[in-house]
C-alpha cells in the first residue's frame, strides 16, 4: 500500500515509517524538519503541508492512506504557529484525501485533550467530551484538531477517518510531551507538586507503531482510546527512569522553578501534574485486534537505558 | 520515595501481609492495580484499621455469608452522624472477616480530590470520587462496592434521630440495574452512640466550606470506643436496565431500606445484649463473682447467623 505520513521527521513517525517500509509498504512523507538518512524506501518532500508543494504530493503520487501526525505542542511551538499546524493543517490534509481519493486517513492524536480535572472520572472512554480547553487553554488547537478530524467521519464519508488518542509514549527517540518534561538525562530534577501524585498512563514507542499499523490494517473508522499498559504514579514513573522529583507548593512552584533554572510548566498546565487522565482502551483493543506487548517495566527500563548519562 | 516503601512494607502486619496476597485484585509489578491501589499503602491501611475494628470499637459482625466470596456487588447501608466510622469498619469486616478476604471500594466526596496529601491516599487505597462512572468501573471490574445512599443527609444527623434513615438517592439503584450487581443490604450499629452528635456548628461551617461541624456529647469531636455491630442481609436481586421511570426505581430503592431498617433492629437488639453481658462482667469484677463464666458468654459466642437473630427478635 501506498501510505503518507505526515510529520515524518517525528520521533515515533520515523519508527512508524520504518516498520511500514519494512513491512513492503511504500512509504511518502512531508516534513519541514529535514530526516537525513532515511531508509531507502522511504521518500521524505521537506514541505509546509500548508502549502502547494504539498498538494503537488498528493496529485502526483495518490496515496492509498494517510496517517496525519503533523501537530505540535505548547513546548515547542507559540500560539499562532500551533494554530496555523494543528488545525489549519489538518484542515488541508483532509481536504487533499478528499480531493486526490485517499480511502483511508488516520489522525494521531494525544489522550490529554480529555483535559487534567479534580471530578473527572478516572478511565475515559470515547464518549466523554475533550475537556482540555478548559482545564489547559494551551491545548485548545490540539482539542480542535481532534475534534476537526473527527467531523471527516460525516463530511468527507467515503474516507474512512480514525482519530487515535493515544497515551503518553516513551521510548528511544527521547521525544514527545512527557519525554520533553522528564528531561532527556539520568538524575534530571523534575519539578513535581507536593501533596499530589496522579496516576500517568505510558506506552512504548514501539507498542504506539503497532496500535498505529494495527488501525491501518483494520481499516478502522471512528475515534479510539489507545493506551498500553495500566497507569502507576508520577513518582513511581519518575523513579523508575532515574529521575529526581522535586515536590514544590504550588504557590511557590514558578518562583523555585525560575531561580532554581528548572524546567516548569505554565500554571494551567499544571493540573495535568496534579490529576490523572487515564483512558480506556477497550474498543480499540476490540476492534484492531491490539495488544501491547511491553509491559509498564519493560518499557520504563527501556527509556531510562536510552536517556543520557 | 523507596524509603517510603520499604517503610510501609515493614509497617504492614504480618496477618495482613498474608490477607493482601489472597486479595482478587490483579496488582501488577510495580504493585498497582488498574484503579491505582498501591498495595504496599493497602498493607498499611488495614493494619491502622486492625486496632479499632478489634479492640476500640469491638466490632462483631454477622451475615458476612452473604457477601459474595467473587464477582461484583454494592454493599448499601444506613450512614452513622457525626465523624462517620461505618466505612473503615466495612472495609475491616470484610478484609479480616471474609475467607477469602475481598478489598472494599468506598467513594469519596468531590472536594477530597482537592486536597492536597489526602487525594493521593485515597487513590491508593481504591476510594475514587463519588462519580456514577467510577461505580460503573468499579462493579464492571468485578469488585465490591459501598455506597451510603442517605449521602450527607445520613452523617448530618443528630443523636435524637439516630438510626431514622434519612431520604434515600436513587442513583445506587440504577447502577446497580445497569451493571446487573446485587445489592446486599447491611446495618452498622454503635456508630450513633460513638459520635453521639447533639449540635451543629453551622456558622462556622458555613465560613470554612463544610457542610457541618458536629459537636458531640463529649465535647472533642472524635468518636468514643463503643461496641459496634455489623449485620450484612441476604443479596437483593433487581431486574430492569436502570432507565426506569422514577416510581420504578423508587419502589425498589424503598425495598432495600426495608431491608436496612430490619436489620438495623436486629443490630441493635444484639448490641444491647453485648452491652448488657459486659456490664454484668464489670459488676462480677467488682464484686468478684463468676468472671469466667460471664466472660466466656461474651467473648466466645458465636456471632449469630440471621436465623439466629430472627429468633432473638420474636424472643
Amino acid at each position: 500500500m501506498k501510505i503518507l505520513i505526515t510529520g515524518i521527521s517525528g520521533g515515533l513517525a520515523r519508527q512508524l515509517a520504518q516498520k511500514l517500509a519494512l513491512m513492503g509498504h511504500e512509504v511518502l512523507g512531508i516534513d519541514r524538519r529535514p530526516w537525513l538518512d532515511p531508509p531507502s524506501n522511504v521518500k521524505v518532500f521537506n514541505v509546509d503541508i500548508r502549502k502547494r508543494p504539498a498538494e503537488d504530493v498528493f496529485r502526483h503520487h495518490k496515496p492509498e492512506a494517510l496517517i496525519h501526525m503533523a501537530t505540535v505542542t505548547h513546548l515547542t511551538a507559540k500560539q499562532e504557529e500551533r494554530y496555523r499546524i494543528n488545525l489549519g493543517g489538518t484542515q488541508t490534509v483532509f481536504e487533499h484525501c478528499h480531493t486526490y481519493g485517499v480511502k483511508q486517513a488516520l489522525f494521531i492524536g494525544r489522550h490529554t485533550v480529555y483535559g487534567a480535572a479534580a471530578d473527572a472520572p478516572l478511565y475515559r472512554n470515547e464518549a466523554e467530551p475533550p475537556l482540555a480547553t478548559a482545564t489547559y487553554p494551551a491545548l485548545a488547537d490540539l482539542v480542535a484538531a481532534d475534534l476537526f478530524a473527527g467531523s471527516a467521519l460525516w463530511r468527507y464519508p467515503q474516507l474512512n477517518t480514525a482519530v487515535l488518542r493515544l497515551a503518553y509514549t516513551l521510548g528511544p527517540s527521547l521525544r514527545g510531551t512527557l519525554a520533553s518534561f522528564l528531561g532527556p538525562n539520568k538524575g534530571h530534577t523534575v519539578p513535581t507538586i507536593l501533596g499530589f501524585d496522579p496516576l500517568f498512563q505510558v506506552m512504548h514507542e514501539a507498542d504506539a507503531v503497532d496500535a498505529i499499523i494495527a488501525a491501518l490494517n483494520a481499516n478502522l473508522r471512528g475515534v479510539f482510546n489507545v493506551a498500553g499498559p495500566p497507569p502507576i504514579p508520577l513518582s513511581v514513573l519518575c523513579k523508575k527512569v532515574n529521575r529526581i522529583t522535586l515536590p514544590l507548593p504550588e504557590p511557590l512552584y514558578s518562583l523555585i522553578t525560575s531561580r532554581l533554572s528548572l524546567s516548569s510548566l505554565p500554571h494551567s498546565a499544571r493540573k495535568h501534574i496534579k490529576y490523572p487522565v487515564v483512558i480506556q482502551d477497550k474498543a480499540f483493543r476490540k476492534q484492531a485486534g491490539y495488544q501491547p506487548r511491553i509491559s509498564q517495566e519493560q518499557l520504563l527500563q527501556s527509556f531510562e537505558s536510552y536517556s543520557l548519562n | 520515595m523507596f524509603a517510603a516503601d520499604e517503610l510501609l512494607k515493614l509497617t504492614t502486619s504480618k496477618q495482613v501481609a498474608q490477607r493482601l496476597d489472597s486479595l482478587d485484585i490483579p496488582f501488577g509489578p510495580l504493585g498497582f492495580d488498574p484503579f491505582g491501589i498501591s498495595k504496599r499503602h493497602l498493607g498499611l491501611f488495614y493494619t491502622l484499621l486492625e486496632p479499632l475494628y478489634r479492640h476500640y470499637f469491638k466490632v462483631e459482625v454477622s451475615g458476612l455469608e452473604h457477601v459474595p466470596a467473587e464477582g461484583r456487588a454494592m454493599l448499601i447501608g444506613n450512614h452513622s452522624g457525626g465523624v462517620p466510622v461505618d466505612a473503615g469498619m466495612i472495609f475491616a469486616s470484610v478484609f479480616f472477616g471474609a475467607n477469602p478476604p475481598r478489598h472494599v471500594h468506598g467513594m469519596v466526596e468531590k472536594f477530597a480530590q482537592n486536597l492536597p496529601f489526602l487525594s493521593p491516599i485515597f487513590s491508593r487505597i481504591g476510594q475514587l470520587t463519588g462519580l456514577p462512572e467510577h461505580a460503573v468501573q468499579i462493579l464492571e471490574a468485578e469488585r465490591l462496592l459501598l455506597a451510603f445512599p442517605e449521602g450527607v443527609r445520613g452523617t448530618g444527623k443528630l443523636f435524637s434521630e439516630r438510626y431514622q434513615l434519612e431520604r434515600f438517592g436513587t442513583g445506587f439503584m440504577r447502577v446497580a440495574l445497569q451493571t446487573q450487581s446485587p445489592i446486599v443490604p447491611f446495618a452498622f450499629v454503635g456508630g450513633e452512640e460513638a459520635m453521639p452528635v447533639v449540635y451543629h456548628a453551622q456558622t462556622l461551617a458555613n465560613l470554612i466550606g463544610v457542610p457541618y461541624i458536629p459537636i458531640p456529647k463529649h465535647i472533642v469531636p472524635l468518636p468514643k470506643p463503643e461496641f459496634c455491630q455489623v449485620v450484612y442481609g441476604p443479596a437483593l436481586h433487581f431486574e430492569g436496565s436502570g432507565n426506569e421511570r422514577d416510581a420504578v426505581i423508587q419502589d425498589y430503592v424503598d425495598q432495600v431500606k426495608e431491608a436496612i431498617v430490619n436489620l438495623i433492629a436486629q443490630g441493635r437488639k444484639r448490641r444491647d445484649e453485648r452491652i448488657k453481658l459486659h456490664k454484668e462482667e464489670q459488676e462480677n469484677l467488682t464484686g468478684g463473682g463468676k468472671l469466667s463464666n460471664l466472660s466466656s458468654k461474651l467473648t466466645a459466642k458465636p456471632l449469630l447467623r440471621d436465623t439466629e437473630l430472627n429468633n432473638y427478635d420474636q424472643s
